[in-house]
């Protein structure tokens, strides 16, 4: 069975998950990525790259965050850009996610960036567009399910590089809800392509998923254990309807064993750096103190996530 | 109508029979194997030189979606499926809408089932009102109707009280309870098998746990009410141990498996396949051989085709929307042919999984070629092959993780009551 | 023979020292545009930092052939508004890449002019580009491709090579 995302020759013709690309794809993304960040200190801060083309925001789980990320890489490529926020009741009607698919490649679509909230559901409008041989359109995962988030997995992977040079001798911790996380399943396959020898995930057994360990990474339960000597600390957003229930009993309990705090972060190394994939929630996985910190590079993330999905776009594009 | 198959391999599980034997029909029924009776003059002569003759296959689980679903299948197009699958007689789960809940629904689907006549059909009655698992329903009137035994299908009964009771009024009756062994409440999100792969693709999981609680409640109430149960499609290593154990210990328990779950294992899901999309969920790839030595060795006593068609549109949604199940009256043979060439199996071991082992389940005097059954022949070519494709599928639901597969074996004829039902050229 | 290229640095930078602007800022097109200006700004003596473009982002033959592999990071380390520039490439061919260097400077604001100056004009311009100084003109013929490369010990030289 052939990678999906993979063309005939191997190239990159969706983007869907981290998850089997090999690791050449994967720094020519981060090396492409490079020259993109240097765009947005231009007077005119835009690309002709993507001009003509239509990309269309496929959102059918409202982010803001994603989509406005999403929206400027592509403005920035000069491409014209479509939102469409399709909540789940539009699509009970009876319009099935492969109609919305097919409308909008009848308006010449040449890119759909795809947020939805089941696992695997842009890999099923690649195979639709394959099976109608629309190969000219491209697919980019903005998010499925606790499937994946590429490019969110890209950009902390360029801002890994950025601050620490190189993936090959690093320890890296992922701290908290990795059970229901897309975010953690890319960085963890990231993490692992490009040769970090030493990937932790760091949570409650609530919260870290069966057999996680096959992934290759070594699990841990007590924090102040997972952090001890790691160069970064990734960490997760805990969704709001997971910090009461089955799966936790309070935020505050989640805080003090799960929270980073400066405290913990002693345990890390002296110039660990500190992630985080927005929004954050302060006061539940973070520590304000630690968010505001000298080893955050939070918003550094979020100035790469744009160039990353610029450079990803234009691989995409010219295609 | 008199026929005489000659020449063919006759395998006959229940008579121990494989053996180049004659088979000899009048009236609907065998009337004699190997030698020819007095004075026989057949109306026709079919030559099954280098074909195997065996009893018509018996399916434990077949969907035929009527009443309720015809969208998505008919008794026209799934019986002449059974039929092309060489599949004779078939138990239809209650999962109908409505469910196969009072009598004259029963006697409907019964009816309906006779003018096509292109297999048996024995409907599993509701064991409670609606599925809903709340009320008994009235299962002596459902039996007279012509109901074989009594399930939920899909649907939990969530009341452990309700499940007592129910199984003490089958009890009473001595009828057979059909049930399918998934815990409500660990079962309630799961799409895929609890792992490595589930975990991968960041599908919510569904533990071995959610079957074997449920089979170990089922099998303590089995053992207080004395009922005769049959747990269906049974999907873990670790719930076939509970079973040996119960077994072994006196419990009347029976059990099958899919063809799906024999075959295929959490893997299969691919880039999220929505045909393997299936209840339960296909599980590790240790659980699978162990299913596959289980049905091998007796422990699970028949093979199902697990059929159920599902139109495309509830099949073309991301994978854990996607309505579960698969198609596969049609692959019944060939899947239990596979299996047996992959297990080194005897062909008589094999095929009687799917005939005489099966009749035992739903307590009939079918699946076999005894001088004087109903002459339920299926005639099959071993040598022969299926590649399933839409096209090829008799079947309105094409859905299934076999698709595009070439299996082995191939249905020449498939005879019911003595009159070909389906045959096709060489 | 191919000339010598560093002679034609030499060349270039003692055509250009005329008529330059105090404030004049040289671009190089990545890569041999780059050595080029980098000797330029040498001989010359400007006081205006060196900048330096890759024109991946602007070239015109992107939908046909896709983005190039690892491009560079531009760096125009100088206000561009108001300001004289002078382009810097090794070889003028189709006229192209100046078009796209053009483009890409203009994104970083309004120069007062652009003149271009190369090692090589080889003829054969697609577009109405015409260089302001050009060491020298040579035709080559279309199949070939003219290139400058570098040396381990950092000294330049022309090639011919099948394209």
């Amino acid at each position: 069975m052939r990678n999906p995302q993979l063309d005939k020759n191997g190239g990159l013709q969706h983007l869907l998950t981290i998850d089997g690309l090999p690791r050449d794809v994967l720094t020519a993304i981060l090396d492409t990525a490079a020259p993109f960040t240097e765009v947005a200190e231009r007077e005119v801060k835009k690309l002709p790259l993507l001009r003509g083309k239509s990309v269309f925001n496929l959102f059918f789980e409202s982010s803001t965050r994603t989509r406005t990320t999403f929206e400027i890489a592509a403005k920035r490529l000069s491409a014209d850009v479509i939102n469409l926020n399709i909540s789940t009741s539009s699509t009970s009607k009876g319009e099935t996610l492969l109609d919305t698919v097919d409308n909008l490649c009848a308006m010449q679509a040449d890119m759909f960036v795809v947020r939805h909230a089941a696992s695997g559901a842009p890999f099923l409008i690649a195979q639709h567009l394959a099976a109608m041989g629309l190969d000219h359109i491209h697919v980019i995962n903005a998010g499925d399910g606790r499937h994946a988030h590429p490019t969110q997995g890209l950009l902390d992977m360029y801002t890994i590089r950025h601050y620490k040079k190189n993936f090959g001798n690093l320890v890296v911790a992922v701290v908290g809800d990795v059970l229901h996380s897309r975010v953690a399943r890319s960085q963890i396959h990231a993490l692992t392509t490009l040769g970090v020898p030493e990937v932790r995930v760091i949570g409650p057994k609530t919260l870290i998923p069966t057999e996680v360990e096959k992934l290759g990474v070594r699990v841990f339960h007590d924090m102040r254990a997972g952090l001890k000597d790691v160069d970064v600390v990734m960490m997760l957003r805990l969704q709001n309807e997971r910090m009461q229930g089955a799966l936790l009993p309070s935020p505050q309990e989640f805080f003090k064993y799960y929270g980073l705090t400066a405290d913990k972060l002693e345990c890390a190394r002296p110039d660990a750096i500190v992630m985080h994939p927005g929004p954050m929630n302060r006061g539940v996985e973070i520590d304000s103190a630690v968010a505001d910190g000298p080893h955050a590079v939070i918003l550094p993330q979020v100035t790469f996530g744009i160039a990353v999905r610029m450079a990803v776009m234009s691989m995409l594009a010219g295609a | 109508m008199k026929i005489h198959i000659k020449n063919g391999r006759l395998v006959d599980p229940a008579n121990g029979i494989d053996a180049q034997q004659d088979v000899y029909i009048a009236a609907g029924r065998i009337a004699a194997v190997a030698a020819a009776p007095e004075g026989f003059v057949a109306n026709r002569v079919i030559d099954a030189a280098g074909l195997v003759v065996c009893p018509g296959l018996i399916d434990l689980s077949a969907r035929l979606r009527e009443p309720g679903f015809e969208y998505k299948a008919t008794l026209e197009s799934e019986m002449a499926a059974a039929a092309a699958g060489g599949v004779t007689s078939l138990a239809c789960p209650p999962d109908t809408d409505p469910p196969l809940d009072e009598p004259g629904l029963v006697e409907m689907l019964k009816h309906r089932a006779r003018h096509p006549n292109f297999a048996h059909v024995y409907p599993v009655g509701a064991l409670t009102l609606g599925l809903a698992g709340e009320r008994l329903t009235e299962m002596a009137e459902l039996h007279e109707a012509g109901c074989i035994a009594f399930g939920q299908a899909n649907m939990p009964v969530v009341d452990t009280q309700v499940l007592m009771r129910a199984l003490q009024y089958a009890a009473t009756f001595d009828y057979p309870v059909w049930l399918q062994a998934q815990d409500p409440f660990l079962g309630k999100d799961g799409v895929a098998h609890d792992g490595e792969v589930a975990t991968r693709l960041g599908l919510s999981g569904m533990p071995v746990s959610a079957e074997t609680i449920a089979i170990a409640t089922i099998l303590q109430l089995a053992r207080d009410t004395g009922v005769r149960v049959h747990l269906t499609r049974i999907s873990s290593a670790a719930a076939l141990e509970m079973i040996a154990a119960a077994r072994s210990s006196g419990i009347a328990v029976t059990c099958d498996v899919s063809i799906n779950h024999l075959h295929l294992s959490d893997q299969d899901i691919g880039y999220f396949n929505p045909h393997a999309h299936l209840v339960p969920p296909l599980r590790a790839g240790r659980d699978r051989d162990a299913l596959r030595r289980g049905l091998a060795d007796g422990t699970i006593n028949a093979l199902c085709s697990d059929h159920t068609p599902v139109d495309d549109d509830a099949k073309q949604v991301p994978f854990s929307e996607a309505e579960p199940g698969a198609t596969g009256l049609e692959l019944l043979l060939p899947l239990t042919l596979k299996w047996a060439a992959e297990m080194r199996l005897p062909l008589g071991t094999a095929l009687a999984r799917i005939t005489t082992d099966s009749a035992r389940i739903l307590g009939l005097p079918a699946g076999t070629l005894t001088v004087g059954a109903a002459a339920d022949v299926c005639v099959f070519d071993p040598h022969g092959s299926l590649r399933v494709t839409r096209d090829k599928l008799k079947s309105q639901g094409k859905n299934t993780p076999f698709l595009g597969m070439e299996l082995p074996g191939r249905v020449r004829y498939t005879l019911l009551d003595g009159h070909v039902a389906y045959e096709s050229r060489p | 023979m191919l000339p010598d290229a560093e002679r034609l640095c030499a060349d270039l930078a003692e055509s250009m020292r005329q008529g330059l602007h105090p404030d004049t800022a040289l671009v190089g097109i990545h890569t041999g545009g780059v050595w080029v200006a980098g000797r330029l700004h040498a001989a010359l003596g400007l006081k205006t930092p060196l900048g330096s473009i890759d024109v991946s982002f602007y070239r015109d033959d992107f939908s046909r052939s896709g983005l190039h592999p690892q491009p560079k990071t531009s760096d125009i380390p100088f206000a561009v508004e108001d300001r004289p520039i002078v382009i810097v490439d090794d070889v003028l061919y189709t006229g192209r890449t100046i078009r796209a260097a053009m483009n890409e400077i203009f994104d970083y604001g309004r120069p007062s002019r652009i003149d271009l100056a190369v090692l090589i004009d080889r003829g054969g311009r697609e577009l109405p580009v015409c260089p302001r100084w050009a060491a020298q003109t040579m035709q080559i013929e279309p199949g070939k491709s003219l290139q400058l490369e570098r040396g381990e010990t950092g000294v330049l030289t022309l090639r011919l090579i099948d394209a």
